[in-house]
């Protein structure tokens, strides 16, 4: 599996860590406990195909990356700054 | 037909043609009081214990592929009760004693072996978290062992003990634990189910699930309609594919586990070792391959394969515990989909829909569970109340924080 780091290119993906699903990204706001945590930290769609998800280029540029990719043929599709898709210029 | 060696010793004699096929293959009815999605393990025990100890017996469990085909028949095989947090405890120490009396239950030969497991300690911090395990184990009524490192030299000779970067401290010795032979647990608990007049049914696929006002009704399958009382989700990696179905989202992400066997090899290991410093674990099957693996590849994935990196990483890790493994052949590698919960932990409960239930999330340790994970979901499905080996294995406990972290890392994706 090859990563293409928007910033460095691409890359082995031992250089990288996978988070998890691109939930992380949208932290709650609330102060307290709302079914929104429950969202964010556990529940899931977990599809068989194509998810979004978080990765951290540690052995690179240290950045934060949106992945979409296929999760049956672990493809992947496309990645992205994660700081780019907040700021909404993706 | 009842096993036994006379038996053995009647059809060699006869040419082997008296056997008969252990179960049947029938067609699925329109309907059933239990449809259980799911012929793993697990699914299997279930319809088991429902005939056996709940006298159901118009149940059907539906499978998409063939019996056994899923992780039941792909994991290593290790069975155990050395967990320590409250509910897992008494949970894994009654799958211990159900697997004790299988055998002579299921009358098959699942060739469960108490060849005892070490897990390693390399420091003294370590030392202390396992004499505390060892402790917790034992208040459970389980065996335990705390071994020094001499102890461990006369088990275990092989390993590298003065490694200078995790050398071995000594090791948590749990006797009872093991192996078993994985297949023949979900074929020794199909042929059970079978005879109580289960329906085991293969190549169907669960497509959808009926719900009319709240309460479960049936399920759409590769085979048509079947109308359920009730209907159980078994699906173990699939899991939230299939509870999707319900319009349900589990607290699960389904990641890829790999595992690796070299050419079989005259007797070495004797008992299961796991490192406490690397992601490896190691022991010996009967055919004399040594059967090993290590960490989930940690990203979401539904391929049954994993690749390269963690493969090499479970080699390495192995190289430095006892360097002999080195010169074996590697014969092959597979994958199998787990259902890693964000606690690390199982779920066995209810759902807010009447009459469906789930059994999911069992990360990469649901063999050991097999036994009482059928024994308790059939006693929840029979009678709407969760077995007392099994009332902290509930969905709503995520949103509750009542969360069963027995690693202590946190209830959040990616930590287990
Ligand atoms: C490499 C590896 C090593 C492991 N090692 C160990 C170990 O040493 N010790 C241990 O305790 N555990 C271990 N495990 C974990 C253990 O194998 C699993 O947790 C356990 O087998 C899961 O339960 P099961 O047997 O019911 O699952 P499965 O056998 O996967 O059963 C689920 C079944 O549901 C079926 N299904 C899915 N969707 C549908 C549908 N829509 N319709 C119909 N059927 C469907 C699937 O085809 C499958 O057969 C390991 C797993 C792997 C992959
Ligand atoms: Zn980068």
């Amino acid at each position: 599996m090859r990563i293409k780091c928007p910033l460095c290119g691409d890359r082995d993906s031992r250089e990288f860590t996978p988070m998890g699903h691109e939930t992380y990204m949208n932290r709650p706001d609330d102060e307290g406990w709302s079914p929104a945590w429950d969202n964010y930290l556990h529940l899931r769609d977990n599809p068989a195909g194509i998810t979004r998800e978080m990765w951290y280029h540690g052995a690179g540029c240290t950045s934060w990356l949106r992945v979409e990719r296929d999760t049956v043929t672990h493809d992947i599709l496309r990645v992205e700054l994660a700081a780019d898709v907040k700021r909404g210029n993706s | 037909m009842r096993y036994s060696g006379w038996q053995v010793i009647k059809q060699g004699l006869s040419g082997n043609r008296g056997w008969k096929p252990a179960w049947r293959d029938p067609a699925p009815k329109a309907e059933y009081d239990v449809v259980i999605i799911g012929g793993g393990g697990h699914g299997l025990a279930t319809a088991y214990y429902l005939a056996k100890e709940h006298g159901l017996t118009n149940i059907a469990v539906l499978e998409k592929g063939y019996l056994g085909g899923g992780n039941v028949g792909r994991n290593t095989t290790i069975v155990r009760a050395n967990y320590g947090l409250e509910g897992n405890s008494q949970f894994y120490s009654h799958s211990l004693k159900l697997w004790e009396g299988l055998e002579q239950d299921l009358n098959y030969n699942v060739m469960h072996s108490q060849r005892g497991i070490v897990n390693l300690f390399h420091s003294d911090g370590q030392r202390d978290a396992y004499a505390r395990r060892g402790n917790m184990m034992m208040a459970q009524g389980d065996d335990a062992i705390l071994l020094d490192r001499e102890g461990c030299r006369k088990l275990m000779p092989f390993l590298d003990y003065d490694q200078t970067r995790f050398p071995i401290f000594g090791g948590l010795y749990h006797k009872r634990g093991g192996t078993a032979r994985h297949d023949a647990v979900a074929w020794g608990y199909a042929r059970g189910a079978d005879q109580r007049g289960v329906d085991l049914i293969q190549k169907c696929e669960v497509t959808g699930i009926d719900v009319e006002n709240g309460k479960v009704v049936g399920v759409q399958t590769s085979r048509g309609a079947i109308r359920a009382k009730k209907v159980a989700m078994c699906a173990a990696g699939r899991s939230g594919q299939v509870a999707a179905m319900a319009g349900m989202r589990l607290p699960i992400e389904s990641t890829v586990l790999q595992a690796f066997v070299t050419e079989g090899l005259k007797p070495v290991i004797d008992n299961v070792i796991t490192y406490g410093m690397g992601h490896f674990y190691i022991s010996q099957s009967d055919k004399g391959g040594l059967v090993f693996g290590g960490d989930i590849d940690f990203y979401a994935s539904y391929a049954s394969r994993g690749n390269l990196p963690m493969m090499e990483h479970v080699m390495e890790a192995g190289m430095t515990l006892m360097p002999m493994i080195g010169k074996a052949k590697l014969l092959r590698s597979w994958g199998g989909i787990m259902d890693m919960s964000s606690d690390g932990s199982p779920i066995i409960d209810k759902t807010h829909i009447d009459g469906l239930y789930v059994n999911a999330g069992w990360c990469y340790g649901g063999f050991k569970a097999t036994p009482a994970s059928g024994h308790c979901y059939a006693h929840l499905i029979a009678t709407d109340r969760p077995h007392e080996a099994a009332t902290r294995h509930r969905l709503d406990r995520f949103n509750t924080g009542r969360i069963m972290d027995e690693e202590s890392k946190g209830s959040q994706h990616n930590l287990h």
